[in-house]
C-alpha cells in the first residue's frame, strides 16, 4: 500500500531525497575518515615524535642534567633549533628559516624522505644541509648549491620530502634547514637567546617511560626541561585532530539538516498533492493513525534508501578528504572503510529523515474528511496550534542537541554549537518571514505588471519562499561569511601596506653592530623609521614573592613564566595610551626602582596594578622596578608592541640587542637590502613582511580550501533542495502558465514573470543570508580577531548577483516547454 | 456584414503511435457580431476541440478559421495570445482560475496584460455585476463552484471581448445555479454585445441561442436558427 501510493511522484522524491543523500554522504566521508585519521596517529605516535621522550629546554642542558641524562642511557640525539637567515649564493637570495642542527640519527623513527633518495642517509657524514621543499622550489635551488647559515657555507644534500611529524603549515609559517650540528657555526648560539635544545632517546629495551619521566620530574621542573613522551604527543595530536574533525562534523551534520529539510519539503509536497486522496480514505472508514502509518512507513523507507545511497557515496568522497586535509595531516592516512562511521551516518540520516518528516506527518491526522468535498486554502497543514507539532520540533531540537553535544569537547559547547545553529536558522527563518510580510506590506503597487506578479508569487498560496530561502540563505551565508573572515584577516595586513608602514623587520642585530647596520641601511636610500633596542628578562618576583615560590605552589600563571622581551623610551608610540597612572620617560638615577608601564592585559594576567613592585631578571642581574603606569596597546597594529616599557636609564648597559624597521617600495629594493645584509652582518635576520602577507595568504586559503570543500555539501544540498522545490511546483505553475497564455499573455510575459520571481526569491535569500553572513564576520571580527570589520563587499555582490543568477537558470531550466504545450491540450488534461 | 468568425473545412486529427483519430472533419460556418450560437452534440463528438480551435488554444490540422479578420493559421503563439487578449473572452466547465490569486486578481489579469490602466476598478465593478462584491479577495479553494464560474465569467467580460467562448459553463453545477449563471451570462452578453459561441447538452439553453450546430462524429449534421428569434442577416 505504501509502496503503491508513492507512485507518480518517485522521481521528485527522489531528487528530495538527493539532499540527504549529499548530507550523508558528507558526514560518512568525515567520519570514517576520522576515524581512520585516529587510528594512524594511534599506530604511528612514534614517528611524531621520532622518539621514545624528547627532552627541551630554551637553554644548554646544565652539568647536573647532562650527568642524568648519561645515566639514562639508550640511543641519543641531539638537536638544536633556531631561527636564523639562510643564503643561497647561487641565485642570492636569502630567507628566514628555522634551522635544526642535528647530532645522531634524528629522526629514530618514521621515514625521512629527500630527493634525492640517498641524501637521507649521506647528509650528516657528509655535511650537508637538507633544505625545505618549498624553499627549495621558490629559489630554484639545486642539490649541490651552497647554502650559508651563520658563517657556515654547507652544500645543500638535498630537499626534505617528508619529515616525520612536521605538516605543510609548519613549513609554510618557518621553513625548516637541516644541517649537522657539527658543523653549526657556534656563535650563532651564543648570542642567540631563542635557541631551543631537545635531547631524543631511543630505548630499545622496552622501558616505561611514563614511570622514568615521573621519577626526573621534579629534576626536570627545576632545570627547566620540558619532555615529550610518544604517549604525550599522541594524545596531543588526537586532539588537534579530534578538534579539527568535530569541526568538519558540523559543518557536514549542517548537510544533513539541510537534507531533513528537504526530506521534509518532499513529505510535504507529496503529502500534500494526496490531501485529496487522504480525505477519500477517511471519508471511506480509514482511521487517522492508518493513514499516518502508510506515509510513515514510506518515510522510513526512503530515509533508508537515501541513507544508504548517501553511506556508499561518502566512502566514496572519503577518498577526497585527504586532498583537501593534506597541508594538516603529519601523517598519510589509508583508505579504508569504517563500519562504525558508516552505521552511525546512516542511522543520523534515518533519523533526520524520520524526525524532519514528523511535521507535514502530524498534520496528516488532521486531514478534515471534508477536504474531499472542498479544497480549503490553508489545507491544514499549519501546525502552530497542534501540540503534537511541538512534540516533533521537540525531537528535532533534542537530536540535533544531542549530535552537538556528541561532537562537542564539553557538553557546555556542544549545547553552544545547538544554540547557534538553532539562532542561525531561526534568524534565516525569520529573515525569510518578514521579507515576506514586507513585500505584502510594502507591496510596489506602482509597478508594471510582470513586475508585480513575479513579487506576489513570494506571497501567494503554496509558495515556497520559506524553504528556498533557508536553503539559498544558508549557502549564502558560509560563502559569504568565509570571504568576510578572509577579507578581515587580510584587511589587516593590507592596511599596514597602505599606511605606509614598516615592511621590512631587521632583528638580532648586536649593541655593536646597530650603527654600521643603520648606516648600511641609509646608503641603499632606505628609510630607518624605527629603532628598537630590546632586552630578554624573565620576572624573579611579584610584590616580593619570587616567582620560583609561585611556581612551586602553582600560582604562577603563563605571564609569570615568560620571557620577556622589553623594549625601554622616552615616549609613548601611536598605537599605545596610557590607561592608568603616569608614563615616565626618565628613571631617576636616585630611585631604587625603575617606574615601568605595564600593558593592561598583561597586568590583569599577574594581577598588578600601578604602584605594585616587580623585580626583572636579566641573565642573572636582578633588576627592580615598580609599576607606573599601565598602557591600552592596540596590538593588531604591525609594528613592535611591548608588555613591558622601561624608562631610559636603566637597562642601557645590559645585553641587549636592536630591531630595526624600515620599508621599501620595490621588490628590488628589498632583495638588495637582504642581500647587503646576508653579505655584511650574517647573524642579522631580516623578515620581509609583504613575505609575510603571501605566507598568510597561503595559510589562509589552505584553510578556507577546507572549509568550502565542507560547505560545497551543504552548497549542494541547498541546490537540490532548490532544484526540488522548483520541480514540485511545476504542476501548478505548468496550469498557471497555461491559463495566463489562454487570457493572452505572451511567451516573454510568462517568462518573465517566473524570472522576476525566481530573481526576488535567490536576491532575497542571498540578501538573508548575506546580512546574517556580515553579522557573523563582525561578530568575529570583534570578538576574535580584534580587527576592523571588513566586509568583502565584492564577494558579497558577486554573490547577491550570483545567487539570483543560479536561482533563475534552475528555475527557466525546469519550466523549459511550459509554454510551448498546447492550452486546449492542458487545459483538457486537468478536467 | 463580415462574419466575425468565420470557419472553413475545419479538420483536427490527433495522431497516437501509428493510429490516427478524427475528431473533426469539413467544418464550416460563419458567425456575424452579436449573433449567439450554440454548439450542441453527444460527449466526444468534438464540441470541445471546435471551440479550443476558434479561439486559437490549438492548432487545426486542416482548413481555417478567421477570427476578427485574422487567420488563425497564420499567427504566432504570441500574436495568438495577443489576438486572444483583445477579442475573445473564454468561459471553461471547470472555470480555470488560477488558484494563486484572489478573485479580483483573476478577473484583473487580461487588462493587466493588456496593461491598462483602471483594471482594479473595472475587475471590481465586474465582480459587483456578477454578485461577488464581497468575496474580492477570497482565493478560488474559498468559493463555491457556482462563484468560481461566476468569478470566471467576469474574468471573460473583462476586456470587452468582440467575441466569446463558452464551454459548458453550467455543466458542473446544479440546475438552479446553472440557470443564475446561464442569465447572468446572457445579461452580460446583451449589454456587452459581443458574439457568443456556447456548448451545451442543455436544450433549454440551447434554445435561448439564436442558433444551433449540431456534432456528431466530428461533422456538422445540422444548422438551424431557432425559430423563437428574428433571423440574422
Ligand atoms: N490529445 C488528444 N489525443 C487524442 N485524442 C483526443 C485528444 N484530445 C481529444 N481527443 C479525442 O477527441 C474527441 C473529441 O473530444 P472533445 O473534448 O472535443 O469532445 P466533446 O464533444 O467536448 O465531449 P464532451 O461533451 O464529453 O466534453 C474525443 O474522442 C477525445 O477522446
Ligand atoms: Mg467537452
Amino acid at each position: 500500500m505504501a509502496w503503491r501510493d508513492s507512485r507518480g511522484s518517485r522521481r521528485q522524491l527522489a531528487l528530495f531525497l538527493s539532499a540527504m543523500v549529499v548530507g550523508v554522504a558528507a558526514l560518512v566521508a568525515i567520519s570514517s575518515f576520522g576515524s581512520n585519521l585516529r587510528k594512524v596517529v594511534d599506530r604511528e605516535a612514534k614517528t611524531l615524535l621520532g622518539a621514545d621522550l624528547m627532552l627541551e629546554s630554551g637553554r644548554p642542558f646544565g652539568s647536573a642534567m647532562e650527568a642524568a641524562i648519561d645515566s639514562m642511557g639508550g640511543t641519543q640525539a641531539r638537536l638544536v633549533s633556531f631561527p636564523s637567515m639562510a643564503w643561497f649564493p647561487a641565485g642570492r637570495h636569502s630567507r628566514l628559516m628555522t634551522v635544526r642542527a642535528v647530532e645522531g640519527a634524528f629522526p629514530f623513527y618514521g621515514a625521512l624522505e629527500t630527493t634525492p633518495a640517498d641524501a637521507a642517509n649521506r647528509w650528516l657524514a657528509d655535511g650537508g644541509a637538507l633544505v625545505d621543499r618549498a624553499v627549495m622550489d621558490l629559489f630554484d635551488a639545486q642539490p649541490g648549491d651552497s647554502v650559508r647559515i651563520g658563517r657556515r657555507f654547507y652544500p645543500i644534500a638535498g630537499r626534505i620530502d617528508k619529515m616525520p611529524g612536521e605538516n605543510q603549515m609548519m613549513s609554510l609559517f618557518s621553513p625548516r634547514i637541516y644541517i649537522p650540528a657539527a658543523q653549526l657555526d657556534s656563535t650563532l648560539l651564543s648570542r642567540g637567546s631563542q635557541a631551543e635544545y631537545a635531547l631524543a632517546f631511543r630505548f630499545d629495551d622496552g622501558r616505561d617511560i611514563e614511570a622514568l619521566v615521573e621519577r626526573m620530574g621534579p629534576r626536570l621542573r627545576e632545570e627547566e626541561v620540558r619532555y615529550d613522551t610518544v604517549a604525550e604527543i599522541r594524545e596531543g595530536w588526537d586532539e588537534g585532530l579530534t578538534n579539527l574533525y568535530r569541526f568538519l562534523n558540523v559543518i557536514a551534520f549542517v548537510a544533513v539538516l539541510l537534507g531533513g529539510i528537504g526530506v521534509a519539503g518532499a513529505v510535504h509536497a507529496y503529502v500534500r498533492r494526496r490531501l485529496a486522496m487522504i480525505a477519500v480514505l477517511r471519508c471511506l472508514g480509514a482511521g487517522v493513525w492508518r493513514t499516518c502509518a502508510v506515509y510513515a512507513l514510506q518515510t522510513l523507507a526512503m530515509g533508508l534508501a537515501s541513507s544508504a545511497a548517501g553511506a556508499a557515496l561518502g566512502i566514496g568522497v572519503q577518498a577526497l578528504v585527504p586532498l583537501a586535509l593534506q597541508d594538516f595531516l603529519p601523517v598519510t592516512v589509508p583508505f579504508s572503510i569504517s563500519w562504525g562511521s558508516l552505521g552511525a551516518g546512516m542511522a543520523l540520516g534515518v533519523g533526520a529523515a524520520v524526525a524532519f518528516a514528523l511535521f507535514p506527518l502530524v498534520s496528516v491526522r488532521r486531514v478534515s474528511p471534508l477536504l474531499a468535498l472542498r479544497a480549503s486554502v490553508e489545507n491544514g497543514l499549519s501546525g502552530l496550534k497542534d501540540p503534537l507539532w511541538w512534540g516533533a520540533l521537540g525531537i528535532v531540537a533534542a537530536g540535533i542537541a544531542a549530535f552537538a553535544i556528541g561532537n562537542a569537547p564539553s557538553p557546555g559547547v556542544g549545547l553552544g554549537y545547538a544554540a547557534g545553529l538553532a539562532a542561525g536558522f531561526l534568524a534565516l527563518l525569520s529573515t525569510a518571514k518578514s521579507v515576506v510580510w514586507a513585500t505584502r506590506r510594502f507591496f510596489p503597487s506602482g509597478w508594471s505588471y510582470i513586475w508585480r506578479q513575479g513579487l506576489a508569487n513570494l506571497f501567494r498560496p503554496d509558495n515556497q519562499t520559506t524553504m528556498l530561502v533557508l536553503s539559498l540563505g544558508l549557502g549564502a551565508f558560509a560563502i559569504g561569511t568565509l570571504f568576510g573572515v578572509q577579507r578581515t584577516l587580510l584587511g589587516q595586513l593590507e592596511l599596514s601596506e597602505a599606511l605606509r608602514l614598516p615592511n621590512m623587520v631587521l632583528f638580532d642585530i648586536q649593541s655593536d653592530e646597530i650603527d654600521p647596520v643603520t648606516d648600511m641601511v641609509q646608503a641603499q636610500g632606505l628609510p630607518v623609521l624605527d629603532s628598537i633596542p630590546i632586552v630578554t628578562m624573565r620576572l624573579a618576583s611579584v610584590n616580593g614573592r619570587a616567582v620560583r615560590a609561585m611556581q612551586e605552589d602553582s600560582t604562577a600563571t603563563w605571564a609569570h613564566r615568560r620571557e620577556y622581551r622589553v623594549t625601554y623610551r622616552d615616549h609613548l608610540t601611536e598605537s599605545e595610551k596610557v590607561a592608568a597612572g603616569e608614563f615616565i620617560g626618565a628613571a631617576d638615577p636616585n630611585d631604587p626602582r625603575a617606574p615601568v608601564s605595564l600593558d593592561e592585559d598583561i597586568a590583569r594576567e599577574l594581577e598588578v596594578g600601578v604602584g605594585d613592585s616587580l623585580a626583572f631578571d636579566v641573565q642573572g642581574q636582578l633588576i627592580p622596578a615598580r609599576v607606573a603606569s599601565l598602557r591600552e596597546v592596540e596590538w593588531r597594529r604591525i609594528g613592535a608592541n611591548f608588555y613591558v616599557v622601561f624608562p631610559t636609564g636603566v637597562l642601557e648597559e645590559t645585553p641587549r640587542f636592536h630591531v630595526l624597521l624600515s620599508r621599501t617600495e620595490t621588490a628590488d629594493a628589498a632583495s638588495g637590502l637582504q642581500r647587503a645584509v646576508a653579505d655584511g652582518y650574517p647573524s642579522v635576520s631580516i623578515i620581509d613582511l609583504s613575505l609575510v602577507l603571501s605566507t598568510f595568504d597561503a595559510i589562509f586559503s589552505s584553510v578556507s580550501f577546507v572549509v568550502r570543500f565542507m560547505a560545497s555539501f551543504s552548497i549542494l544540498t541547498g541546490i537540490i533542495v532548490l532544484v526540488g522545490a522548483v520541480v514540485v511546483s511545476r504542476a501548478q505553475r505548468r496550469r498557471e502558465s497555461v491559463l495566463l497564455k489562454t487570457l493572452g499573455a505572451s511567451r516573454s510575459e510568462v517568462l518573465r514573470i517566473m524570472t522576476v520571481e525566481y530573481f526576488f526569491l535567490g536576491f532575497f535569500a542571498a540578501l538573508t543570508g548575506l546580512s546574517l553572513s556580515f553579522a557573523a564576520v563582525w561578530a568575529f571580527a570583534a570578538f576574535l580577531f580584534d580587527a576592523p570589520f571588513r566586509p568583502d563587499i565584492v564577494a558579497a555582490l558577486a554573490l547577491l548577483v550570483a545567487v539570483p543568477l543560479l536561482t533563475i537558470a534552475t528555475g527557466l531550466v525546469n519550466s523549459r516547454g511550459i509554454y510551448r504545450r498546447s492550452p486546449l491540450e492542458v487545459l483538457r488534461a486537468e478536467t | 456584414m463580415t462574419p466575425i468568425l468565420s470557419v472553413r473545412h475545419l479538420a483536427k486529427t490527433y495522431r497516437s503511435g501509428d493510429r490516427s483519430l478524427t475528431v473533426l472533419c469539413d467544418v464550416s460556418f460563419d458567425l456575424h457580431p452579436g449573433e449567439t450560437c450554440a454548439v450542441a452534440g453527444p460527449s466526444g463528438s468534438g464540441k470541445t476541440t471546435l471551440l479550443g480551435l476558434c479561439a486559437g488554444l490549438d492548432r487545426a490540422t486542416s482548413g481555417s478559421v478567421d477570427l476578427s479578420g485574422r487567420r488563425l493559421g497564420n499567427l504566432s503563439e504570441d500574436a495568438l495570445a495577443r489576438l486572444r487578449n483583445r477579442e475573445v473572452g473564454f468561459i471553461f466547465q471547470t472555470f480555470q482560475l488560477i488558484p494563486t490569486l484572489t478573485a479580483l486578481e483573476n478577473v484583473m489579469v487580461p487588462a493587466e496584460l493588456r496593461g491598462e490602466k483602471g483594471a482594479r476598478k473595472r475587475a471590481s465593478e465586474l465582480l459587483d455585476q456578477v454578485g461577488l462584491g464581497e468575496r474580492m479577495s477570497h482565493y478560488p479553494a474559498q468559493l463555491s463552484g457556482g462563484e468560481q464560474q461566476r468569478v470566471s465569467i467576469a474574468r471573460a467580460f473583462a476586456n470587452r471581448p468582440a467575441m466569446l467562448f463558452a464551454d459548458e459553463p453550467t455543466g458542473n453545477l446544479d440546475a438552479e445555479t446553472g440557470a443564475t449563471i446561464e442569465e447572468l451570462m446572457f445579461d452580460l452578453n446583451e449589454t456587452a454585445g459581443a458574439t457568443l459561441l456556447l456548448v451545451t447538452h442543455n436544450h433549454e439553453l440551447a434554445r435561448r441561442a439564436g442558433r444551433i450546430i449540431r456534432l456528431r462524429g466530428g461533422r456538422v449534421v445540422s444548422d438551424s436558427r431557432a425559430k423563437a428569434e428574428p433571423a440574422l442577416p
